[in-house]
């Protein structure tokens, strides 16, 4: 890797020198980002750029290049700053116009009267790492990485999930000891996360900033946040969205001494600066060793988030595509097959569960959602099966969150994301997730008892996600609506509360008299590169595009009129909705992006093997929904 | 120090002499620093001036003589002014003396014959209108006048340019030009301190988003939403030192926040005697509100912004949390200070506006007034397009097929809910002691689960401005109305309302109407036809507005609709509520071939086409909203004479249909569902007069509803009874005969006292030819102990 890659170690003088030539001519804005987008365009260049996600922010050099994988969880105020200004050298009295883009702070000697000066606008994004990423995506990102970071000599970026007292002693001691942490599978891994995950909302974060609340979705998760300061294109951002942003890092620690040094006397005087209450200060001006400033270049919004596929879509990704496809039927199988391993012997579930798996919101026609395709598996084995079971979710999927309903969660947490007017942010909710996160319910923690009123509030909140694909985010004075793309799977033991968009029961085929033991020995059976292209096929299978002929559509016309003529109550527009959905998938999966009539007939078939087992139970229980 | 030694009574704009120019200009005018020897006097009056905070620290800008050194202002603007005065005040264009007697002339001869603003009202129109606030103000006394800043574009445009680029330097001059005007006209009248001239409706008003560094120190309206206020602010405006030594006393102006501390007495030149004195600074009241911007403006998937807002003197405490207003102010950014121990400073500036003057956009809705009229303004293009729709012949229909195109058919249902989002016309008859007539139409849909009705709710819902949404299974009676919280921070009581207060004015969506509890379905009662909610709760007790539409779902008790029942034995809602939902629709499955036809290939569509397709084939949502809004507000259609006929002749046809039968078929409320649901569809039409036509779908559209709901299932004809009074006139006759029956059959056993239930239902069903339920021998039962014929206990019947 070239070493002296000036645009990314100082990247300021690239801009500097881009405004100096300039004679205050307004076009050098536009071709800095062109340079630096260039200069990413390259092949293999963006992964020289060190990465806040997985390198600790002191082994990054300020001013520096550097890139962040993260969700828009919250959008501050416009900002006016001094785009360019004036400074007076006190020796020579000389006056120096300067450029005030991509920074923080000014050079000494402001004229404020120059007329010289430009006011300018930016915005401030506060970004977070995206909630409830897989630890093995993490790993993936972190091992593509070519990025060499200045003093490493013991340092190899690898893990995230550390907190900075570790980081420390990990300078003394060999990399070797930590790895078992990090070993592929990450089983290790991801029971700490489960341990850690009680412990929640209010000592959340991190270790080192227990005083600080970063916001993050999810309890338990870690990671920087960021606060990015965005020039160019604010309104083609969005709330939520996924992005790597590359920017030039600003750790100034005079963002942080400005803000708690204050003259009491000057405040008397000056009220206009007490009107921050602390709680705001704290929220948009958090020290920046913590909260590190990100000024951004170039944004890349992220269509998935897996580090398996190549990310932008250019030629390389399709043809990646087309090469996988082939393999797509076979590929399917081994899944179909292990899935199958996983639900007890039970074919149908893991069918349905592979289905589930690819399900994405591809359009809303008014307020229906389209391809939304909420799983609840009910007939679930008690005593921690559910939670195997997220395990293994977890390792096929980038993103995912498991919400153990118990009483006391659904009592207590914070799901929808709510606007404190005090400190002038949104804190955030569980809900507030990324687009295509698997959202795991645990209904099985559920028990009987009382829902208190913001209990009443969470249920109708996880409603809400699953029937229209949004979350109305609590604004105090009035709701707002925001769209969201979340694939929920719900286990239960019977038919689960919440609504769904098909229920399969699941009917084990084996009993395992250990079941931890079972599932482990199916997980460790499992190599990693099948695993990998298990993840690759997921996230593959979900981008493809669909559509149907109208000779088919005309024979699926043809056989909804036969069935209800036979009996017009066996089959419902909502039958039809769901096996449209079933028949898409179904043609996703195998790799096939037109329905055929065979595809059709299987999606019929299997929607009725499930319909029988549903009514089969209904029968046997005789309990009505 | 007279300020009226400056200006001769004339005002024909006497030139003004540079030596003078100090005393006149605004810079001066109302400073604390001219009080410092004894209170200014102003006019004939003796009126002491008042500071104006919200124009922010006086500038000490010397005015600039144009022939000496040009300004930046333009070579235009230099030359028409060189003809008459050449001084501006640095850094503007303004003329003082040109500035004031423009306003002055704008005051007296500004007349608005077409003005429509409640703040006008009383007022004579074709008279100036100034001059009569003027008048106004010397019998009330509040010495403020608020200038809508249209007026003054509309007389003036210059001035008006001026006005909103140099707010700063002009707004003083308009308070000076008017203060002189009214101690001329009214030199006795006694005011509190001298009128403050307060601009609002900037023509440039925007949204929040829309600001950017282009308006800093310009006047600005925007709107929003209170979301916090602080506590009141003292702001030192003037310090008072005060020597140790020899109790000289001096006055020093707060110049942007700071106090230069004399260091040395002027009087006895002792070196740091000065000393603070607290209480005898001046301070003025200072408030900081955080509004945030309205909902409706904001591009969707994006977080509101928020703005901090100065409110001063008087402005203080006028608006409250949640309040949405209009804001008028100057827009400022002040760098962060400069902190001499720092060699490098942030280079943020922190914005903020100074208010000049607030409107609360929903204050006028306590007042009945109908509020949309100032929310949403359409371009002449939009309007343009609006009504090309509108002369289409087919405008209905294709609106009704543009509404939630994703569900399929109810064409009908989609048509009675096109008429409920533009509504009737609102009448007043309260001055002959009627009260308002509801405008608003409610709908009830009930039917088969799984058909699609929350869906339509949902797009309803997200159709309109002021919609809510909310489940009956979810809410209480308390979430429909209002309810007291204790404001943490200030330990007041706070009002807060529900989801039917908060669709005042626009449509209060309810799905799983049946779920809800029988305590929160009465709080609808006086919703559906009053129109207004009565609180008494906590010491609080209210009335508040709901005008709002209701539109409900409701779902069948048993899981399918029986056809075999009656829509109030199917929904088990009680009649009283029923018979206020203006159309009752079924949504059933109708299980015929051509339907299920069309459907499966509606619904293959819906999840094959691309999305252009879609759109070629649709209005757009947007249009539709558009369209919506624009007939409400603009559109007021009023029954014409064969119209009214048309209704009258409708309405006895309704009624003549039952009473062949012995059944009432139309009650008056009908008729007045009749009548919202015709000027609905005139609105439709944009037409302003109910004609034929109109009638003609309603009729038809009230019949399709009573079809569907009002059948009888046993005889098959419509029956509005089963709706009003919950029974169809055919069960209730049959309920008479079998009670009759029963009666008899007792009589003929001769004088027994008591009669085993059990054997009396057995009898009565074998002597009766037609079937008898066990249902219909209680009902019998207790009509007879109604009559006081015999009385009922346990097992036992006794006769009285």
């Amino acid at each position: 890797m070239p070493s002296s890659h000036d645009w990314i170690n100082k990247p300021l003088g690239v801009v500097e020198a881009m405004f100096a030539q300039s004679n205050s001519n307004p076009e050098w804005e536009a071709k800095v980002l062109e340079y630096f987008k260039g200069q990413l365009k390259e092949k293999e260049s963006h992964s020289w750029v060190p990465s806040l996600n997985d390198v600790p922010l002191h082994y990054l050099k300020p001013n520096s290049l550097v890139k962040f994988r993260c969700l828009v969880q919250d959008m501050f105020d416009p900002e006016f700053y001094m785009g360019v200004y004036e400074t007076v050298d006190p020796s020579t009295k000389a006056n120096v116009l300067r450029c005030g883009k991509y920074k923080d702070v000014t050079e000494c000697g402001v004229d404020l009267n120059s007329r010289n000066t430009v006011t300018a606008e930016r915005q401030t994004f506060y970004c977070v790492p995206i909630p409830g990423e897989s630890p093995w995506a993490k790993e993936s990102y972190g091992c593509s990485s070519q990025a060499r970071v200045v003093p490493s000599t013991s340092y190899v970026p690898s893990r995230q999930k550390r907190s900075y007292e570790e980081d420390d002693d990990m300078d003394t001691q060999p990399q070797k000891q930590r790895e078992p942490h990090t070993e592929p599978h990450g089983n290790g891994d991801s029971k700490r996360q489960e341990t850690e995950a009680p412990s929640s909302q209010t000592t959340a974060p991190s270790d080192c900033s227990s005083h600080l609340d970063l916001n993050f979705p999810l309890p338990g998760e870690r990671g920087p946040a960021c606060l990015v300061k965005v020039y160019e294109g604010l309104d083609s951002f969005k709330l939520n969205d996924t992005l790597e942003i590359y920017g030039i890092l600003s750790v100034n620690p005079v963002l942080t001494v400005l803000g708690e040094e204050k003259d009491p006397s000057l405040l008397l005087l000056n009220p206009t600066e007490s009107m921050e209450t602390p709680e705001e200060q704290r929220a948009h001006d958090p020290p920046a060793s913590l909260v590190p400033r990100l000024h951004m270049l170039y944004a890349r919004p992220l269509q998935h988030n897996n580090p398996l596929l190549p990310s932008a879509p250019t030629e390389d990704q399709s043809a990646f595509v087309s090469s996988f496809l082939v393999e797509m039927a076979s590929v399917r199988a081994e899944l179909l097959a292990y899935l199958t391993h996983v639900l007890l012997g039970d074919g149908l579930a893991a069918e349905y569960l592979l289905l589930h798996l690819i399900s994405n919101v591809y359009t809303r026609r008014d307020v229906l959602p389209l391809g939304k395709f909420t799983l609840n598996l009910s007939g679930c084995p008690l005593n921690s099966y559910t939670e195997r079971l997220y395990q293994i979710v977890q390792q096929l999927v980038p993103c995912s969150y498991r919400l153990s309903m118990s009483l006391h969660t659904m009592n207590s947490m914070r799901l929808v994301p709510k606007k404190d007017y005090v400190a002038n942010r949104l804190v955030s909710g569980a809900l507030q997730l990324a687009r295509n996160t698997s959202l795991f319910l645990d209904e099985t923690q559920l028990e009987q008892g009382q829902l208190d009123s913001s209990g009443v509030r969470n249920i109708t909140a996880l409603g809400n996600l699953i029937s229209w694909q949004k979350v109305d985010y609590d604004f105090s004075y009035h709701q707002m609506e925001f769209p969201c793309n979340i694939n929920v799977l719900v286990t239960s033991e019977g038919r689960s509360l919440l609504p769904s968009d098909c229920q399969v029961p699941l009917q084990p085929q084996v009993t395992p008299p250990n079941m931890e033991e079972y599932l482990t020995t199916i997980h460790m059976a499992q190599f990693t590169s099948q695993i990998n292209k298990f993840r690759v096929y997921l996230s593959l299978a979900r981008t493809l595009d669909y559509s149907i002929s109208d000779e088919v559509t005309k024979a699926v016309e043809d056989d909804f009129v036969d069935m209800r003529k036979d009996d017009p109550q066996s089959v419902t527009a909502e039958d039809l909705h769901r096996m449209l959905v079933v028949a898409r998938l179904l043609s996703l999966s195998l790799g096939q992006t037109t329905l055929s009539r065979d595809g059709w007939m299987r999606a019929k078939h299997i929607d009725m093997l499930r319909r029988s087992r549903t009514e089969q139970q209904k029968s046997l229980n005789g309990n009505e929904p | 120090h007279r300020h009226d030694k400056t200006f001769s009574p004339s005002g024909d704009g006497e030139r003004i002499l540079p030596s003078e120019v100090d005393m006149s200009s605004p810079l001066m005018y109302g400073t604390p620093s001219s009080r410092v020897e004894g209170t200014p006097r102003s006019g004939v009056g003796g009126t002491p001036a008042r500071q104006r905070p919200d124009l922010g620290s006086i500038r000490k800008a010397p005015q600039v003589d144009l022939h000496s050194e040009p300004p930046s202002a333009d070579g235009a603007v230099a030359s028409e002014q060189a003809l008459g005065q050449k001084l501006v005040i640095w850094g503007t264009d303004v003329n003082v003396g040109t500035c004031k007697e423009k306003f002055q002339r704008f005051l007296q001869r500004f007349i608005d014959p077409a003005s429509n603003e409640d703040e006008n009202a009383g007022l004579d129109l074709n008279e100036p209108l100034y001059m009569q606030k003027l008048e106004e103000i010397s019998v009330v006394g509040e010495p403020v006048l608020n200038v809508n800043c249209s007026h003054v574009q509309s007389f003036d445009a210059d001035l008006y340019r001026q006005l909103i680029s140099y707010p700063q330097e002009v707004i003083p001059t308009f308070d000076m030009a008017v203060n002189e005007l009214f101690f001329e006209r009214f030199p006795d009248s006694i005011l509190e301190h001298q009128i403050q001239v307060r601009p609002y409706n900037a023509l440039k008003t925007r949204n929040m988003r829309s600001l950017n560094p282009e308006d800093i120190d310009q006047m600005i309206t925007i709107s929003g939403m209170v979301i916090r206020t602080s506590q009141l602010i003292p702001e030192m405006q003037e310090a008072f030192f005060q020597c140790q030594v020899c109790a000289f006393f001096t006055r020093v102006e707060v110049d942007r926040g700071r106090i230069a501390e004399p260091a040395v007495c002027r009087n006895c030149n002792t070196i740091h005697s000065l000393a603070l004195i607290h209480n005898r600074s001046a301070f003025s009241d200072k408030q900081m509100i955080k509004v945030q911007e309205s909902p409706d403006d904001m591009p969707a998937g994006q977080t509101p912004h928020t703005t901090i807002v100065y409110a001063h003197n008087d402005l203080v405490d006028k608006v409250q949390p949640g309040d949405r207003i209009n804001i008028t102010g100057i827009y400022r950014a002040v760098p962060m200070r400069e902190n001499p121990r720092q060699s490098n400073v942030k280079s943020v500036y922190k914005t903020h506006i100074d208010v000049i003057h607030f409107r609360k956009t929903d204050e006028k809705r306590l007042h009945g007034l109908d509020e949309d009229s100032d929310q949403k303004l359409f371009t002449e293009e939009r309007v343009q397009i609006l009504k090309e729709l509108a002369s289409k012949p087919d405008v209905y229909d294709r609106l009704s097929s543009a509404l939630a195109p994703s569900i399929y058919e109810h064409e009908d249902i989609k048509k009675g809910i096109l008429l409920q989002l533009f509504g009737g016309t609102r009448k007043d008859f309260s001055q002959t002691g009627r009260g308002n007539f509801r405008a608003e139409v409610n709908i009830l849909l009930c039917g088969d689960p799984g058909t699609s009705k929350s869906q339509l709710l949902q797009y309803v819902f997200n159709l309109v401005p002021r919609g809510q949404y909310t489940s009956g299974k979810g809410s209480s009676a308390v979430g429909l109305t209002a309810y007291v919280m204790k404001d943490p921070e200030t330990k007041q009581l706070v009002l807060q309302t529900g989801a039917l207060v908060l669709s005042d004015n626009g449509i209060c969506c309810i799905d799983e109407f049946d779920k809800m509890s029988d305590s929160t379905r009465s709080v609808l009662h006086e919703v559906m036809e009053q129109q207004t909610l009565s609180i008494a709760k906590a010491g609080i007790i209210c009335q508040l507005n709901a005008r709002t539409s209701v539109l409900a779902a409701a779902n069948p008790v048993e899981s399918q609709w029986n056809p075999k029942k009656t829509t109030i034995e199917n929904i088990q809602l009680p009649h009283t509520l029923l018979s206020r939902f203006d159309l009752i629709f079924l949504m059933l499955d109708p299980q015929d071939e051509a339907y299920d036809r069309r459907l499966a290939h509606h619904l293959v569509a819906l999840y094959y086409q691309s999305e252009e397709q879609i759109e070629e084939e649709f209005l757009d949502m947007a249009v539709l909203k558009d369209y919506i809004a624009y007939a409400r507000t603009y559109i007021n259609p009023r029954l014409n004479e064969e119209a009214s006929q048309a209704l009258i002749e409708a309405y006895v046809d309704m009624r003549k249909i039952g009473s062949g039968r012995g059944m009432v078929s139309a009650y008056p409320r009908q008729l007045e569902s009749l009548i919202r649901l015709a000027e609905a569809h005139a609105k439709v039409r944009f037409s302003d007069k109910v004609e034929t036509i109109d009638v003609e779908e309603a009729k038809r559209l009230h019949r399709e509803a009573l079809k569907q709901s009002a059948t009888d299932p046993r005889t098959g004809f419509v029956d509005i009874s089963i709706l009003t009074t919950g029974m169809s006139a055919t069960a209730r006759k049959r309920k008479e005969e079998v009670a009759r029956a029963l009666k008899k059959m007792i009589q003929s056993k001769g004088k027994t006292p008591a009669m085993k239930y059990q054997q009396l239902f057995d009898d009565l069903r074998g002597q009766s030819e037609a079937a008898i339920t066990k249902d219909m021998f209680e009902e019998a039962l207790r009509a007879l102990a109604d009559e006081d014929y015999l009385t009922v206990t346990g097992k036992t019947v006794r006769l009285l």
